[in-house]
Order: structure tokens, then C-alpha cells, then sequence
């Protein structure tokens, strides 16, 4: 009898550790969850960084309309089953009246079953297309979508008369997402795409595709979507190999971490979709992000000592989104869903936001620059 | 005396699950509870492998995986009902446990090891790579059971994790009445001679390949029934489920509970699904608390956490 009474007390005192954690009163609660660590933790780690910091300035200016906000901020570590059960607990036990968070598609899409079945407006911060495509009626999106992304580079290469081109992705969700969503574009643009080469999240060496493409007949231009260390390997590579080709890159590595990896010789003259945030010190004085821009970026850079990253940036826009909106309605779920909804030309880093009932990303295509890489920084291209 | 002790066993892990939501203050610990049974279950299978039959798998993830997609795709693909899907997923984890099982069980120790990675490694890789079939990396959306709304249409109206919590609850207990059933069953007493000495055991007549099969093809199907019971209450499944770390958090487990107990194991489950929940507050140090938990039972409690405290309580100490 007795190891069982021991089995007995003992998962009894395991399980009764997380009941410790009991809910504080507050008066706005929000919730996120990101990707803070894991292999996403460079998107989530600025995003967190993001939320928290806002949460302070926010909290010392005195709130929103004399209510301050509590933050209930976990990391999902990118683990798509961790994120829902964190959506859970942020919904039943720490009840809070909105979400923002979900670094990764894969995140995203575990927190959104929850949201919608609670009823709770949730802010995702990762790109991919469905995540608002069907709209759903409680998530809204910051970041642009790939297939965004894709439009705004054929069209720059469509205006550089570069037609026939090359695609090296990679096989991450990231990079396989908009590989799809460019060939589903392409044509529209006249881009025809007659190389297309992946290769793996770890790989270590790009050449023999970079070597493929470029004996290809006739192509004029090469595309990599892809995040993380890959882009920077395929451009180091192509510079190894001398191909003369115009590099364009996705807005996955719109930071100036791709350009150290990279190097600045390597990476001379690529092309890439960005967000105003990236050129916050070369922006014209009336830009209408000018302000918004460079605020958050002295902020971020005073606090952390860290370069800006567009990723922080939609973690920024989405708690300017949502906090506007709390301002509007005040603390109730359903209130703010439909000040979120409301939402109209409000100025983030990443473009002017304007929802809709059928568009819940409400961004255009004028939001994203076409920014080159000149001597080791950014330059606008157009 | 140890039918006896069987009983005692199941009536614990029943008594556990059908008090324990009297202290649940909100609807989250359901959830919590739900993912602690889902793990038990893998990792109770585990204990059948490890810690019956003394083989080692580094890949059950990937078995996990094959019943999480099988959910995923059955409905779409074959018109399966998701119920009949997860009965789809555990024929075929238990077809290719078989069929995977039977060379790579020659091997013994670290090259086990191994190629059970390898394993488990290609399923994910396959779940990741062939975008058409499976959604790719992003993951791809599971269809609803339907029970709970049928429930509700005959008066009974659960939410979601309180059902849950009850089906993957009941499903645990099924798995856990089976591995104790097997423990003391004719089959039972060959895997564990044959842990105790694989030369031994076939001197007395075992047939130590069919054995090792069963319980890796047994182990397999417990493993695909957790992913399918994760996928199902989810409605969302991404490549994460087959990956490499799953297989490690199932070993761990299991070890840390003590890998020759079914309720240590369950307890085991418990713990590490536990751990990151209630360290939130300081998320940057839950590796390191969870590898420090590691290395503190593997020292001073190497039967795992349930065994050795038992057997101190009970005097003889280590």
C-alpha cells in the first residue's frame, strides 16, 4: 500500500503547483504570446522586447483614459501546441480582453481557434496570407503578406525589365509560403520564373544551386525568399561565384543583422521589399511615418541597446492598433473587435492601417519601400 | 497480491482524474490536464519499450507525427470520419513499426538509438517537405470531432476543455489498464526477461526478435494515439509534433518518472508538462531548470523520481 499512497501525494503536490498562480486584479488586461526563444526567437525576442517596453510608456503616461494596462506576456518558444495552451490560459485564467502575439504562421494559427471560440480580438504578428484570408471575424494581422512581398518585387523587376528570373527558397515555412505565393503571381507581373532551386533551413552551402540557376538560358534576375541564415549564405555565395545577376531579397531579413551576415560587399546592390523603419535616419522630413518611425526606433534603441527590426515593428503597430481601439472602447472583447474594425488611417512603422469587415490586414502595397543595399546600409532604390 | 496492486494503480490514475477538477479555479487547467494525459499516454508506451523490454527509441515522435496527420488528412483524403482516423493513424504507426522495426531491432544500445532517430527525423522530414500533402512547415488545420456537439444535442454541454480533459482522461486509463494488463501477461514476463538478459531469455525459449517487435509495434501505437488525441483537440498540427525535441521530451519523461513504472511515468508526464507552465514568470531560465531537474534526479534518484522515493519511503533506500 504504501508506494501507492506515495504515488498518490506526490502527483497530488505536482498538480497542485501551478493552482499558485493565481490572477491579480487589474484594470486592461492584455495578452500576448510570442516566440521569445526557440528557433524563432529572432522574430519574437524584439517583439516581446516591443510590447513590454510600450506597456511601460504607456503605463507611466497614465493609461488608457486613466486605466492602466496589465500585461500578461508569455513565451511559446515557437511551439504551435504551447501557444495554444498559453492562448488558453491568457482567455480563461488570466482573462484578458485581447491578444496580440503569434511570431510564427504555425503559432498564429493555434491561437486563432481559441480566439475565435472565446470571442477575444487577437493581433497576429506573422505574415503568411491565411491568417486573414478567409477573414475571420477576431484576428487582425500587422505584418504584410508574402504574397505582398512578391507583387512589390515584380514589380520593381518588371519596371527594371527583368522578366525571366530564378528562384533559390528555402524549405522553412517562411520561405516555402511565398515561393508558392510568387508563382501564383508571377505571370500577372509578365515574370516568368525558368529556374527554381530550394534548399534546406540548415544548409550550409547554397553553390551548386546559384550555379544551376545561372547557366540557366537566358535568366536576368534571382529571387530568394527565405529567413534567418540561408539569404545570407546564397549572397555571400553568389558574390563567391561572380554571378552578375540583380539579387533581390525577401522582406524576411529586412535587418541590418542579414547585412553583418552577409557582409557588405556581398551584399552591394541588393534588393529588397522593407519597411520604412529600416531607413527611419534617411526618410524625408514629410514622410507621414517619419514621426511614427523614429520615435519607436529611439525608444527601442534607448532601452536595449539593439538595432530596430521590423519585426519589433509589427509588434509595435499591433499595440498602437489595439490600444487605440481600447481607447475607443474601453475594456470589453467585443468593443474593441469592432474598434479594431473601425480603424482607419492610423499611422504604424510598418504602413497606414485602414480595416475593413472584409480586409483585417488593411495595409497596401505603397507601405512597402523597395530599399537597396549601398555600402553596407540602406538606401531607397526608387 | 499483484493483481491486487494493478487494480490499486488504476484506481489512482481514475480517482486523480475524476477528482482533481474540484480544485481547478478556471478553464485553462483543464486544458493543462488534457495535454498532461496526451504525454502520459506516449510516454506510457515508452515504458513498455524502455522500460519493460529494455530497448531504447530516440524517433517515437515520429509515430506521434503519422497519428496527428493521419487525423489531419484522413477526413480529407480518404473521407475517413476523425474518430476512424485515429484508428487509421494507429494501424499505419503500427504497419511501419513493423516494418522499420524488424531490421533496426537487431541493433543494440547506441546504434538503436540512432536509427530510431533516423526515423523520426524522416517523418518529420517528410511531414515538412511535401507541402501538397501535408500544409509544409505552416501546418494544416484538423477537422472537429463532432462528438462534443452531439453531446450537446442529447443535454450534456461541456466546453471544450472539460471535454477534453475527460476523453483524453478515459483514454489514458485505457492505455494505463492495458500497460499494467501486459506487465503481469505471458508477453509481459518475455520483455522482461529479456531485459534482464537477452542471451537468458532465449535459452529459455523466447523468441527475443517477435518480443522486441511487439512491444516497439505496442509502443508505436501508444504514440500514435497521443499525437492523434493532440492533433484532434488542437484542430491545428504543424511538423513540430514529429520533430526531434518531442522524441527527447518523451524519453525525459519518461526517465525522469521512472521508466520501469507506468505511474511514474504518468507522473513524469505530469511534471515536465507542469514545469513550463508554472515558470513562465522566468521563461529564459526553463531550459536551465529543467535540465538542472535532470541532472539532480539522474544523480541522486537514477530509478527516476516515483521508484526511488517509494523505495526510500519504504525503508530499503538505494
Amino acid at each position: 500500500m504504501k508506494p501507492v499512497i506515495t504515488t498518490a501525494m506526490t502527483t497530488l503536490v505536482a498538480l497542485g503547483v501551478i493552482s499558485l498562480a493565481a490572477p491579480a486584479s487589474a484594470e486592461i488586461r492584455l495578452g500576448a504570446s510570442v516566440s521569445a526563444t526557440g528557433p524563432a526567437a529572432f522574430l519574437g525576442d524584439p517583439e516581446a522586447k516591443t510590447i513590454e517596453m510600450l506597456v511601460e510608456q504607456v503605463n507611466e503616461a497614465g493609461g488608457i483614459n486613466g486605466e492602466k494596462i496589465e500585461l500578461f506576456l508569455y513565451d511559446d518558444g515557437g511551439d504551435p501546441n504551447k501557444a495554444r495552451t498559453f492562448a488558453t490560459r491568457l482567455v480563461e485564467d488570466d482573462e484578458v480582453v485581447a491578444i496580440i502575439g503569434g511570431s510564427t504562421t504555425g503559432t498564429t494559427m493555434s491561437i486563432i481557434s481559441v480566439a475565435e471560440d472565446e470571442e477575444i480580438p487577437f493581433i497576429s504578428l506573422a505574415g503568411a496570407i491565411q491568417i486573414i484570408d478567409p477573414v475571420r471575424d477576431y484576428v487582425f494581422k500587422t505584418p504584410h503578406t508574402d504574397r505582398m512581398a512578391c507583387a512589390k518585387i515584380f514589380t520593381d523587376m518588371a519596371a527594371r525589365e527583368l522578366t525571366k528570373i530564378g528562384m533559390i527558397s528555402g524549405t522553412d515555412g517562411f520561405g516555402a509560403s511565398m515561393q508558392a505565393q510568387c508563382h501564383d503571381i508571377a505571370a500577372e507581373h509578365g515574370i516568368e520564373v525558368i529556374a527554381d532551386e530550394t534548399y534546406g533551413p540548415q544548409d550550409a552551402d547554397m553553390t551548386p544551386q546559384l550555379t544551376k540557376i545561372s547557366k540557366t538560358e537566358g535568366v536576368q534576375a534571382i529571387l530568394n525568399p527565405g529567413f534567418g541564415q540561408g539569404p545570407a549564405i546564397v549572397t555571400r555565395n553568389k558574390a563567391q561565384l561572380g554571378i552578375n545577376l540583380p539579387l533581390y531579397q525577401s522582406h524576411g531579413v529586412a535587418s541590418d543583422g542579414f547585412i553583418k551576415l552577409a557582409g557588405a560587399e556581398a551584399s552591394e546592390g541588393v534588393r529588397l521589399p522593407g519597411t520604412a523603419l529600416l531607413i527611419a535616419d534617411i526618410l524625408p522630413d514629410g514622410d507621414p511615418q517619419k514621426d511614427v518611425v523614429t520615435s519607436y526606433k529611439s525608444a527601442f534603441e534607448g532601452k536595449y541597446e539593439q538595432k530596430v527590426s521590423t519585426f519589433g515593428g509589427y509588434a509595435n503597430d499591433a499595440f498602437l492598433l489595439m490600444t487605440s481601439a481600447m481607447a475607443k472602447a474601453g475594456s470589453d472583447a467585443e468593443a474593441i473587435r469592432n474598434a479594431l474594425e473601425d480603424t482607419s488611417g492610423l499611422v504604424g512603422t510598418t504602413g497606414t492601417y485602414s480595416f475593413s469587415a472584409n480586409d483585417h490586414l488593411g495595409l497596401d502595397l505603397s507601405a512597402f519601400r523597395m530599399l537597396e543595399i549601398r555600402d553596407g546600409g540602406w538606401a531607397l532604390a526608387e | 497480491m499483484k493483481s491486487n496492486l494493478k487494480w490499486i494503480q488504476l484506481a489512482i490514475v481514475f480517482v486523480l482524474i475524476i477528482a482533481l477538477p474540484a480544485f481547478f479555479p478556471s478553464g485553462y487547467y483543464y486544458r493543462v490536464g488534457a495535454l498532461i494525459f496526451v504525454n502520459a499516454l506516449s510516454v506510457v508506451g515508452l515504458v513498455i519499450l524502455i522500460g519493460y523490454a529494455g530497448q531504447i527509441s530516440l524517433g517515437h515522435a515520429g509515430f506521434a507525427g503519422i497519428g496527428a496527420y493521419a487525423c489531419a488528412l484522413g477526413p480529407d483524403y480518404v473521407g475517413l470520419h476523425p474518430a476512424f482516423s485515429v484508428i487509421l493513424g494507429a494501424v499505419v504507426s503500427a504497419g511501419m513499426a513493423a516494418l522499420i522495426g524488424k531490421p533496426i531491432l537487431r541493433l543494440k544500445g547506441y546504434y538503436l538509438a540512432v536509427a530510431t532517430l533516423g526515423f523520426g527525423i524522416l517523418v518529420s522530414m517528410v511531414l515538412t517537405n511535401e507541402r501538397a500533402l501535408t500544409g509544409g512547415p505552416d501546418g494544416t488545420a484538423v477537422a472537429k470531432l463532432g462528438l462534443r456537439s452531439w453531446l450537446k444535442d442529447a443535454g450534456i454541454k461541456l466546453s471544450s476543455g472539460e471535454f477534453w480533459y475527460l476523453v483524453c482522461g478515459a483514454v489514458l486509463l485505457i492505455g494505463v489498464w492495458i500497460a499494467l494488463n501486459l506487465f503481469h501477461s505471458a508477453t509481459g514476463r518475455a520483455m522482461r526477461a529479456l531485459h534482464g538478459s537477452e542471451v537468458a531469455a532465449r535459452t529459455v525459449g523466447i523468441d527475443v526478435a517477435q518480443v522486441k517487435l511487439q512491444a516497439f509495434v505496442i509502443s508505436a501505437v501508444y504514440a500514435s494515439v497521443a499525437g492523434s488525441l493532440l492533433a484532434l483537440q488542437n484542430k491545428f498540427i504543424t511538423p513540430d509534433v514529429a520533430g526531434f525535441m518531442h522524441s527527447i521530451e518523451m524519453v525525459t519523461m519518461a526517465v525522469l518518472g521512472g521508466v520501469n513504472s507506468v505511474l511514474g511515468a504518468t507522473l513524469g508526464a505530469a511534471i515536465l508538462t507542469l514545469l513550463p507552465q508554472v515558470l513562465t514568470i522566468f521563461a529564459e531560465y526553463e531550459q536551465l531548470v529543467m535540465g538542472l531537474v535532470m541532472i539532480l534526479v539522474m544523480i541522486f534518484l537514477p530509478k527516476g523520481l516515483l521508484p526511488s522515493i517509494a523505495a526510500r519511503l519504504r525503508g530499503r533506500g538505494e
